[in-house]
């Protein structure tokens, strides 16, 4: 007798619009998020109720938590300005083709005596092996960089000059103190501090009455 | 005739008394879990922003000798940063030590903040914050952070160097409580 034939189901599960989903979640984060600027070394910044955000065309100073200090001039206008302005004025006497090299650099984090022999290294020396730009009361050679740069911006709107300090959690506080004085013997009291993101407590005065945005 | 039987699991050996179960489909159909991975990811989109790291203003005060800024003693609040998270504070000038100088934390002062600034005339409000050596960045930040959190306004605080005996009476509440 023939047998009732059973028709064969198959296994298989079809997979392609998984597939479809996990190609629209990464194209999704590629093109939303931006590329993270470079960092010396990992930084844990403080976290504060802020809501300004950091621009990105900033002169940074960052202080990372074995207490060096490193320099950003994110601004590329006036890049080339400043850096001439501390060759002229430390006289470093740095050949057109080193100024270029230091030009191309993300951080500065030598002292000055130290900088022409970086430069001239076959191989780019990683930041997180430089020196740090010293800031110590005896030798602030930050308060140098601080004026070229305040020089690259005479004439302008101060509201141009982004001065920004990232400094990490454990750094000690004698080690901001330098890095405020280099702003300090060049008259400018007005700088931001980068920090991660913290929601205003309940119950605060700031919660309970929040600021008018003007 | 003989016919090859390839039907998988379809043999029907039966054994007595075993009762035939209808077969179910092995296909999962993922229509449902797209929708719902959609909707996910519209809902996130819609409520979250790029995370962006803030920036805090910080204003310093101009350090003119010739306009010392003149504050009432009983107006003012001293705070001053030490080791390991700890903050010690008291009120107008430090005349007695023992009685007037007090301890606490980071979570604590907010009270203090916010109590001495309701008991004051806000004209004459000045909190006046010291740092010690062993203070972090973190706790600088932090207590400036709480300046804002509590709406005091700028102009109302200012960050000072410490006394030489201010610091030593941090070394010796450090040494009695044991704080290495």
């Amino acid at each position: 007798m023939p047998r009732a034939k059973i028709p064969r189901k198959s296994t298989n599960v079809d997979m392609t619009a998984m597939c479809d989903v996990a190609f629209l979640l990464l194209s999704f984060f590629i093109l939303a998020t931006k590329q993270k600027p470079p960092e010396v070394v990992q930084i844990n910044t403080p976290s504060s109720v802020s809501t300004k955000v950091a621009k990105s065309n900033a002169i940074m100073v960052t202080l990372t938590k074995d207490e060096k200090v490193y320099l950003s001039i994110g601004d590329n206008a006036h890049k080339k300005e400043i850096i001439e302005g501390i060759n002229k004025s430390q006289n470093l006497n740095l050949s057109p083709d080193e100024l270029a090299k230091l030009e191309k650099e993300d951080f500065i984090g030598q002292p000055f005596n130290k900088l022409k022999g970086t430069l001239d290294l076959a191989t780019p020396l990683a930041p997180a092996r430089m020196d740090g730009i010293p800031t110590d009361s005896t030798n602030n050679e930050l308060a140098a960089w601080i004026a070229s740069v305040s020089d690259a911006y005479r004439g302008e709107d101060m509201d141009n000059l982004n001065l920004l300090v990232k400094g990490d959690n454990a750094a000690f506080y004698s080690s901001f103190k330098n890095i405020k004085d280099a702003f300090a013997k060049n008259e400018i009291y007005k700088f931001k501090v980068v920090t991660n993101a913290e929601g205003v407590p309940a119950g605060s005065e700031l919660a309970l009455h929040p600021p008018v945005n003007k | 005739m003989a016919e090859l039987d390839t039907s998988s699991g379809g043999g029907h050996k039966k054994g007595p008394g075993v009762k035939k179960s209808p077969k179910k489909s092995t296909k999962v159909d993922l229509t449902p879990m797209v929708d719902l991975g959609f909707l996910l990811i519209t809902f996130f989109v819609f409520t979250t922003t790029m995370s962006q790291p803030t920036a805090m203003n910080l204003n310093e005060p101009k350090p003119d000798k010739n306009n010392q800024l003149e504050v009432k003693q009983s107006a003012t609040l001293t705070l001053l940063l030490g080791k390991q998270d700890k903050i010690y504070y008291y009120n107008g000038i430090l005349t007695d030590p023992n009685s007037q100088f007090k301890s606490s934390n980071f979570k604590d002062i907010r009270q203090v903040i916010v109590d001495k600034k309701k008991a004051t005339p806000s004209v004459d409000l000045m909190y006046i914050i010291k740092a010690d050596k062993t203070a972090t960045y973190k706790n600088a930040i932090d207590i400036l952070d709480e300046m804002t959190i509590c709406a005091v306004p700028p102009g109302h605080y200012a960050e000072v160097d410490m006394s030489a005996q201010e610091a030593t009476l941090i070394h010796q509440t450090e040494d009695a409580n044991g704080i290495k």
